[in-house]
């Protein structure tokens, strides 16, 4: 058992999803509101990363991070260090990689929230801040909630991306999937057996504890 | 007078052709202003433009001394001080009713905010419903705080759309006895859009009929239902029969025109000559059997049809003329008419307005 690779999985799961959740949610409640002509796209930007092989989109990060390309040169000019095979490296990609997870649940209960409440708001002054702020985020409660657990669990097993990104470097860049792998390649199936069981096991809690409280938001105020 | 009021406005619609709307209200058609009209006539859309929540094209609207849109202007909802309120009172759901109330109070100091919210429920008499959430409320007690929501900011101008279209009848007339009162009581300017005639007339100190964006016809609500100034305000306004005659003379108010065979004494304007419509509604319209010996105002018919409405009948008849005639359904059954009856239908005079018929 890969402890170490388990405890820089939570971690990575953990920062993604405070990254993402401060992302997506001004991009989701955009992408939901927006009139622009070429939202479309912008949508299909967003959800790529769900259908995109990991590896693929982990190549291209490694490219366009990497010391050679103008991005990361100029990183590399103003911190003096390249992402790429380091924890931040790897926050990059997991972010990017989960954008989707994030996004989609949020849109489907921003979309819920009624225009009528919005126009409400705005005629008793509050500013369009505000309204997303006291109306749109606690009626969209449970789709953030959503979000939060998809992100972190979905980062939690993420494998591709890390390969290309982060290699295998213990402590810094080796996950638990990637524990898992080489557990496997080494022929070390008692120990591959109980990491993967872990990860199971944490995935499925978060996700019925989830699964849970959505069920008791969902009856908290009956629908009227 | 100063016009307090006054819209001007186009909308270009993302869906649909493009309409224009105007309208203009003096001080004195204050406080309450009743637009009424036919679906389409741009009622809800003028009240969105004046709540700032649709844009128009171009155009100008001005309230008292601020321009709210014109081609250099556009000051959003929220800088609007205006008070609007919807068809379902649109009450956060996750905020119980005390809350609701405060949502629009961020301005005030908190000691501040919870007077005014304490005082605002007990006019409203909302003070038991206080802590509730509004998914338990009944639908006459959810428009009451949403009326009381926004009166809480003291507004300069209220906005009501078809306020309580979605209630049932005894928490509607509640409702509108309460919002008159409170009205008055602030005298708060306020703008109440319906289509319901009855409630047109029950609330209203002016009535302006809208159709296709114009103001047909703005005056006091009596004045406005009782005188159409043409057929097509007569229409909207409900009037069931517009009977074709000839003006035989008209003085102090009352005439005389010639309808199909027979006289018939109207009310009118002075000096109106010529070809005429007489404005005749169903329940101004008394049914006999057989025409009364007392020389009562009317004209024999025939019976072409008869129609149930609840506690009501609506009789058709061809006087020469088409009328309709509407009666309580049991006095209907005392007479015993079918279709292709004779029968004497008479017209009360004051109630038979009289217009040029162009």
């Amino acid at each position: 058992m890969d402890w170490i690779a388990l405890a820089l999985s939570l971690r990575l799961a953990a920062v993604t999803t405070v990254i993402l959740l401060a992302l997506a949610l001004p991009l989701a409640w955009w992408l939901t509101t927006t009139r622009w002509r070429w939202r479309h796209v912008a949508d299909a930007l967003v959800a790529l990363p769900m259908l995109l092989p990991p590896t693929v989109l982990g190549y291209y990060l490694l490219l366009a991070l990497g010391p050679r390309s103008p991005v990361g040169a100029l990183l590399l000019r103003l911190t003096g260090t390249s992402l790429p095979f380091t924890f931040p490296g790897l926050v990059v990609g997991s972010v990017l990689y989960s954008l989707p997870f994030a996004v989609q649940p949020m849109r489907a209960s921003f979309a819920r929230v009624d225009q009528e409440l919005l126009e409400a708001a705005w005629c008793l002054g509050a500013s369009r801040l505000r309204t997303f702020s006291r109306v749109v985020l606690p009626l969209s409660r449970t789709g953030i909630v959503a979000a939060a657990v998809l992100t972190f669990v979905h980062t939690l097993g993420e494998f591709g991306v890390v390969l290309m990104l982060g290699g295998n470097l213990p402590g810094r860049t080796r996950t638990v999937s990637v524990a898992i792998y080489d557990q496997v390649q080494s022929l070390d199936y008692a120990a591959a057996n109980r990491t993967a069981g872990v990860l199971v096991g944490l995935s499925f809690a978060l996700l019925a504890l989830t699964y849970r409280t959505q069920r008791e938001g969902a009856t908290r105020w009956p629908t009227t | 007078m100063a016009d307090d009021l006054i819209v001007r406005v186009e909308l270009r619609p993302a869906h649909g052709p493009p309409r224009s709307v105007e309208l203009s209200l003096a001080t004195g058609d204050f406080p309450l202003v009743v637009l009424f009209g036919p679906s389409g006539a741009g009622k809800s859309t003028l009240l969105r433009c004046l709540a700032g929540l649709d844009r128009p094209s171009a155009g100008a609207i001005h309230w008292r001394s601020c321009t709210w849109f014109d081609a250099a202007t556009w000051v959003p909802p929220q800088f609007r001080d205006v008070g609007f309120v919807a068809q379902h009172g649109a009450l956060f759901p996750h905020l119980d009713v005390a809350a609701n109330v405060a949502f629009g109070l961020d301005a005030l100091r908190s000691a501040e905010r919870a007077a005014r919210v304490t005082e605002v429920l007990d006019r409203f008499d909302l003070g038991a419903l206080r802590h509730r959430a509004p998914a338990t409320l009944s639908g006459g007690e959810r428009q009451r705080v949403a009326l009381a929501r926004s009166l809480a900011r003291r507004p300069s101008l209220l906005l009501l759309d078809e306020p309580f279209s979605a209630l049932d009848h005894p928490a509607r007339a509640a409702l509108r006895a309460d919002l008159r009162r409170w009205v008055r009581e602030l005298g708060l300017p306020t703008l109440l859009v319906t289509h319901d005639p009855a409630e047109a007339m029950a609330i209203g100190d002016t009535l302006a009929v809208l159709d296709a964006g114009r103001v047909r016809q703005a005056g006091p609500v009596g004045e406005v239902f009782e005188h159409p100034r043409d057929a097509a305000t007569a229409r909207i306004l409900g009037v069931d029969t517009l009977v074709a005659a000839t003006m035989l003379h008209a003085i102090d108010g009352r005439g005389v025109v010639r309808a199909g065979e027979r006289d018939l004494a109207v009310s009118a304007p002075d000096g109106l000559t010529g070809r005429v419509l007489v404005c005749v509604r169903a329940e101004d319209v008394v049914l006999f059997a057989r025409a009364p010996d007392d020389g009562r105002n009317g004209a024999p018919g025939r019976v072409v049809r008869i129609d149930d409405e609840g506690a009501f009948t609506v009789v058709a008849l061809d006087c020469g003329y088409p009328l309709r005639a509407r009666l309580p359904r049991r006095v209907f059954g005392h007479l015993g008419l079918r279709v292709g009856d004779e029968a004497f239908a008479a017209i009360d005079a004051r109630a038979a307005w009289t217009i040029a018929d162009r």
